[in-house]
Order: structure tokens, then C-alpha cells, then sequence
């Protein structure tokens, strides 16, 4: 079983299809999970204290906002663990806020000078034949994984 | 700034969404379906599926059965929330859930997907397209159209 990094980090679909052929998804919920069930100083809503910009020192500038360094908090780590990731290319949902826009481009910056690391890149289905290519790209890519496993 | 002690609530669960987006499964029958498994599990039913809270193995699990009931059409995913937390429910914040715009957007693509999935069951290794990275240019006014305007602008 492989960690594969998902991009956008909330999506259902490729959370979904990561989940569906045997894989360990990582995205947003699992780095919100182990914040929110750590006992800690309240901090709510998402258990970010004013450790993590310190944190996200290791993935951004001092100068970068800590909106941003917050942000890579709660990704750095786990692009650091993935053995893999999946890049949807088209995701407008994941814009959100200046920080949310500019850690976007921070992770897939970070995902790509990753050495070594398989990615897929991938645009959400527009057709039902696109849907089919969708699909089967990603469980040729998910399949191949566990092949770099054996070897 | 006076700090107060967090104590986390629901320590070693994990929580999953299941979205249902079938014409033959209804989320009802899917969460008495679930309820009927549930082994201690907590279920919330919602309009869309469930959210199941639980011991990580007993989680898989039900899900595990639960896809079986029509596999192309039910689609699961992480949560780090638990059901209900005051933090994200809307009971307590009024509006959507945020969280849920995404959803309601990857939601309006399950019947591709779900396509996908029941041709890939047919046909193990269909021929298809593949689909890349989204060009740089894509969805940009061209160089070549651009200087066509200035020229006609400074041609007027």
C-alpha cells in the first residue's frame, strides 16, 4: 500500500479512487485529524496554533506570509511522506484566498522538485469518455505503484 | 491573550463521508444497510450518504461491504472532523458546511466517473486519450491575437 499525496488536497473524487484501488490517501482531512485529536492549547477552528507558521519555516521564507507557512504546515509533512501524488490540473475549487492561491503553487512546486517521486497529472473529466480515461489513467497509475513496491 | 487547555474529543477514530449518487440506491437504504453492519460504529445519515466515526479496521470494513451494494456509484472520502463538531456543523454556524461548495462541485462529476468505472468493468484495459497537464496558454488570449488588437487600435 502506497501514500499518495492528492492535489487538490480535499478532493472526494481522488480521494475516492486512491481509497477504492488499495492505496492510503493523503489530503487535507489527515493532517486536520491528527491536529484536532491532539491534545493541545484551543485553537480552534482547525487546531493551527502559532507553532505551525514556525513550523512551515522548513517549506517557506520568513518573509512569506504565515497564512501561507501555516498552510505548509499541513502539507509539508505529508508531500515529504507521499510515495506518490496525484495532480488534478484544472481544479478552480481549490482557489480560495491569497493564501490558499499561493500555497497551491507552493505544493505543486514542492510536489515536482520532489526527486524521484511518480506523479500524475490529470484534468477533471468534462465528457463520459474523458470519465473513462480518468478512471483508467489512475488505476493504471495506482496499479503501477504497487509493481515499484515488489520489485 | 489568556490560552485554554484543548481536550480533543473521539482520540484514534477515523471519520469517512460516503456519497451516494445512484439510481437504484437511495442514501436511506444505504444507512439501514449500514446500520445493519455497523458493529458499534456511530452512522450520521445525511442527504447525500453517511459519515461513519470509528475504530480504523471497523471503519474499512463497513466501507468494504457498503461499496458492494453498487459499486460504481458510491464514492468515499477522509474526514478530520468528527459528525457534528461545533466547529464545522452548520447547526452551530449557519449556511454550508464549509467544505461543502467542493463537494457539491466534484458531486456534479460522479456520473463520468461512475461511467468510467462501469466500462473499466467491462473492459479491463480500455483505449482511451489520456489527459494531461492543462496547457499554459489554455483558456489565455493568444500572443498573435493580442498584437492583432494593438494593431488595430493604433491602426484606428
Amino acid at each position: 500500500m502506497a501514500k499518495v499525496f492528492i492535489f487538490p488536497a480535499t478532493s472526494l473524487i481522488l480521494s475516492d479512487m486512491v481509497e477504492r484501488w488499495g492505496h492510503e490517501a493523503l489530503g487535507a482531512a489527515t493532517g486536520i485529524r491528527e491536529r484536532i485529536q491532539t491534545p493541545s492549547l484551543d485553537s480552534p477552528p482547525l487546531q493551527m496554533t502559532p507553532e505551525d507558521p514556525k513550523k512551515g519555516l522548513k517549506y517557506a521564507a520568513v518573509e512569506v506570509p504565515c497564512g501561507v507557512r501555516g498552510r505548509m504546515a499541513l502539507y509539508g509533512p505529508l508531500i515529504e511522506e507521499a510515495d506518490a501524488a496525484i495532480i488534478i490540473n484544472d481544479a478552480d475549487l481549490s482557489f480560495g484566498c491569497m493564501g490558499c492561491a499561493r500555497t497551491n503553487e507552493l505544493v505543486l512546486y514542492m510536489i515536482r522538485q520532489q526527486k524521484g517521486l511518480p506523479i500524475l497529472d490529470i484534468t477533471y473529466p468534462k465528457t463520459d469518455d474523458e470519465g473513462v480515461a480518468f478512471v483508467t489513467q489512475i488505476k493504471e497509475f495506482l496499479t503501477g505503484l504497487e509493481g515499484d513496491k515488489n520489485e | 491573550m489568556s490560552a485554554k487547555e484543548y481536550i480533543p474529543t473521539y482520540v484514534g477514530t477515523i471519520t469517512k463521508y460516503v456519497f451516494i449518487d445512484s439510481p437504484n440506491v437511495t442514501p436511506q437504504t444505504l444507512a439501514i444497510r449500514a446500520y445493519e453492519i455497523s458493529e458499534g460504529l456511530m452512522i450520521k445519515e445525511t442527504c447525500f450518504g453517511l459519515q461513519v466515526t470509528g475504530d480504523p479496521e471497523t471503519v474499512k470494513n463497513l466501507i468494504t461491504e457498503l461499496r458492494t451494494v453498487d459499486p460504481a456509484h458510491i464514492f468515499v472520502k477522509d474526514r478530520g472532523f468528527p459528525p457534528g463538531d461545533p466547529r464545522r456543523c452548520r447547526a452551530n454556524l449557519g449556511g454550508a458546511r464549509p467544505g461543502y461548495y467542493g463537494h457539491e462541485f466534484e458531486s456534479g462529476l460522479f456520473r463520468y466517473i461512475s461511467h468510467g468505472l462501469m466500462e473499466l468493468e467491462k473492459n479491463a484495459a480500455p483505449t482511451v486519450t489520456p489527459l494531461g497537464k492543462k496547457r499554459l496558454d489554455e483558456g489565455k488570449l493568444p500572443l498573435n491575437k493580442l498584437i492583432e488588437i494593438i494593431n488595430n487600435e493604433e491602426a484606428q
